[in-house]
């Protein structure tokens, strides 16, 4: 699947390490929760950033306390009508502070990336290479946003305020 | 009436275009039916037994005359004529070409309307009273408050792809008119003790084939925290709700098997985290939304004008009067209830010539505003009292001023097994035969106050559970036969109705509705005792034996 990172096409760094591969020494590495749980101690002692895989059913209190030493957390769309994985975004975001790689992964389609944008992803695993290419431009479809989220973007709300304050002191 | 500005046509704007692109990319197979299919959901398109439908919004159930002339033209270009109004505060086109579907949003969207979240797993149309804002005795109007809740929910990032769909309803009444003990979430503003504005909150009320009355999560909510508040909610449900199984998925459900304690519990924690964030609204946020509501300039009117004394002497008139127009905020002016559950028609459906005229009538007499009703009811909300005589003889023309409004032939229907893919029997034709059966308007008179609610489907679009007489279509060996409950209500005294026995053939039904409302008018204490209250004191007993000790 094409990686969207920063906007464009990029190559995956990560090697995505299966339920039962070995976990590499060196080298950038995407590790399954429960590996990740099971070896936390020695992964921390890796040589290479270390990123992990987090199913949407899992609770995220188990992944807190290591949110400081990895470097991408992966979170899991199993079907694009699954919509567990936003809520976990803005928490990770918004309540835990997470800044490293915010990763979406599984059925990611171009109709869902401002809403995970705006969720706190900064990476898309993309179904379809078409969609990855189509990254740039759907991302601008939408210039209005009614909610507050982590991303900072002003609400319709606030902007109107703004724009009567503005006129007020003109 | 809400006034949008630039920033609200824009999105509505951006919201075609983008679906737009998504029919192109399902029209050239780029998109699966599977991809597309949630993604035209939440954009009000069905695809039903013949032909898509298209689901168009009706926030709170307002509408100005503009905005239901582009529907008449929706309805003359893309359709064949006419146009459904539902009991969501939505009007459903039934016979809309897929390839068309673009054009006529962007022909709405001219003028303010959308189909934005009209289905799909995500927050639905806020519904609210349809008489907000000119019903007597409001605490105050709800549609500021279903305004903002719109703003928050339209394709909010986190709860787009809910486990279920998600409906938000408000009353600001005493007398409930939006049902809100029977949505996932349900909000009665109120005033504390100090005078500030704020909401019970009811949560996991829904019908369908598991129907459970809303129960009081927080006594009060206070109107800055309400964003935070929703937004607590629907992040336990989005996380803990089920997805295993669609029949299981609606929070009323994760409501149910966790306890409203323990459900309340996982709500105030998430909230006592969210409630100081950027979601908290000030005063000034909310005059905001409050000042973009226009309302008419009232003149000061007689309460009795001379028009009104003469035309009383019209036995016709003097019925309309008293069935269909009830009391106003302002003196000399009244509301206006418009039938659309004429005599032998299809409830809720109205032409595109009604819709105009509609639109002219209320530009003449209710200051261009009209109103959408969950009964699949019109009003017309402004009306001068002077005006009603004049009014009422235009109406009675367009066929819109049957005198049956809460009566026992006002019947809300889903539109069954002639349209709906889901659907195991007809509804439709079973509502026709009732209004026929029950045409005298003396005898729907005497009857009183009686709601008749009828669904296809254990899906219960009619909100058959809450029908005063509940008729539920379902199918054994290919045929049609009908469960009647009776005693279900959707008000502030919601419940859900009784079963009285087995189901009953297709041909049968309407000599069974007979039969209880024949008991009914035996049993009942006094001529003003409701059919709905006789149930209350007498249980479904007596009507059972009636209707099952010859059949």
């Amino acid at each position: 699947m094409p990686l969207v990172k920063k906007g464009a096409i990029a190559a995956d760094a990560y090697l995505h390490v299966g339920d039962d591969a070995e976990i590499p020494v060196d080298g950038a590495a995407l590790i399954p929760a429960a590996r990740f749980l099971a070896n936390a101690e020695a992964l921390a002692k890796r040589n290479g950033p270390t990123g992990v895989i987090w199913p949407n059913n899992r609770d995220l209190d188990d992944l807190v306390p290591y949110l400081d030493g990895l470097s991408v957390v992966a979170l899991v769309f199993p079907t694009f009508r699954d919509g567990r994985a936003y809520s976990q975004a803005r928490l990770l975001r918004e309540r835990y502070g997470y800044k490293g790689e915010l990763r979406a992964t599984g059925q990611v389609l171009r109709d869902q990336f401002v809403l995970m944008l705006r969720a706190g992803f900064d990476s898309f695993e993309v179904k379809k290479q078409a969609d990855a290419e189509a990254f740039a431009a759907t991302v601008k479809r939408y210039t209005v946003f009614y909610q507050p989220t982590g991303d900072g973007r002003i609400t319709a709300l606030h902007r109107r305020m703004q724009a009567r304050h503005c006129a007020n002191a003109g | 009436m809400y006034a949008y500005d630039e920033m609200d046509r824009t999105l509505v704007n951006e919201r075609v275009s983008e679906f737009r692109d998504q029919v192109k990319r399902r029209l050239s197979g780029e998109l699966t039916e599977d991809e597309f299919k949630m993604l035209r959901l939440m954009n009000g398109v069905y695809l039903q037994l013949h032909a898509y439908m298209l689901r168009v919004a009706i926030p709170y159930g307002t509408l100005s005359a503009p905005q239901l002339r582009k529907m008449a033209h929706v309805a003359r270009k893309y359709d064949r004529g006419y146009g459904h109004f539902t009991t969501r505060q939505n009007i459903q086109f039934n016979w809309i070409k897929l390839s068309d579907l673009p054009d006529a949003l962007e022909d709405l969207a001219s003028v303010g309307i959308h189909a934005m979240q009209t289905s799909g797993n995500c927050v639905r149309n806020v519904t609210t009273d349809q008489w907000a804002g000119v019903a007597p005795g409001e605490v105050e109007d709800p549609r500021i408050w279903a305004e903002l809740l719109r703003q928050y929910s339209t394709m909010h990032p986190e709860f787009t792809y809910l486990p279920r769909k998600f409906k938000i309803a408000i009353t600001a009444s005493d007398h409930d008119r939006a049902a809100i003990k029977v949505h996932d979430i349900g909000l009665r503003i109120l005033n504390n003790e100090a005078g500030e504005t704020g909401f019970e909150v009811l949560v996991g009320g829904g019908l369908g084939r598991t129907p459970f009355i809303g129960k009081v999560i927080k006594p009060f909510v206070h109107g800055r925290d309400i964003l935070s508040y929703v937004e607590s909610i629907l992040r336990v449900y989005n996380q803990y709700g089920r997805r295993d199984n669609i029949y299981k998925a609606r929070i009323k459900i994760l409501v149910h098997e966790l306890g409203i304690e323990k459900f309340a519990a996982e709500v105030e924690e998430e909230w006592q985290v969210t409630r100081e964030s950027a979601l908290q609204l000030d005063d000034e946020v909310v005059a905001d939304i409050r000042a973009r509501f226009r309302y008419p300039g009232y003149e000061a009117l007689s309460d009795t004008p001379d028009e009104l004394t003469a035309a009383s002497a019209d036995p016709q008139f003097t019925r309309w009067l008293k069935n269909s127009v009830a009391a106003h905020q302002q003196k000399g002016y009244a509301i206006v209830t418009l039938s659309l559950k004429p005599i032998g028609g299809p409830p809720g459906d109205a032409t595109a010539e009604q819709m105009d005229a509609i639109a002219d009538l209320a530009e003449k007499y209710s200051f261009g505003e009209i109103r959408v009703g969950h009964e699949q009811n019109l009003a017309l909300p402004n009306v001068a009292k002077r005006d009603l005589p004049a009014l009422w003889r235009q109406l009675d023309k367009l066929g819109l001023a049957t005198p049956n409004v809460n009566l026992i032939t006002d019947i809300i229907a889903c539109p069954g097994l002639d349209y709906c893919s889901l659907a195991n029997a007809r509804a439709i034709p079973i509502a026709q035969e009732l209004t026929r059966r029950f045409a005298n308007h003396d005898l729907a008179d005497m009857i009183g106050r009686l709601h008749i609610n009828i669904s296809g489907c254990i899906n219960a679009c009619g909100h058959h559970h809450v029908g005063h007489i509940g008729i539920l279509g379902v199918e054994k060996n290919g045929e049609e036969f009908y469960q009647i409950t009776i005693g279900g209500r959707a008000d502030e005294g919601a419940v859900v109705g009784t079963l009285i026995g087995p189901a009953v053939p297709y041909d049968d039904v309407a000599n069974v509705i007979e039969d209880i409302v024949e008991s009914y008018l035996a049993l009942r204490a006094r001529p003003d005792e409701l059919f709905v209250q006789t149930v209350e004191r007498l249980g479904v007993e007596p009507f059972k034996e009636r209707v099952y000790a010859t059949r």
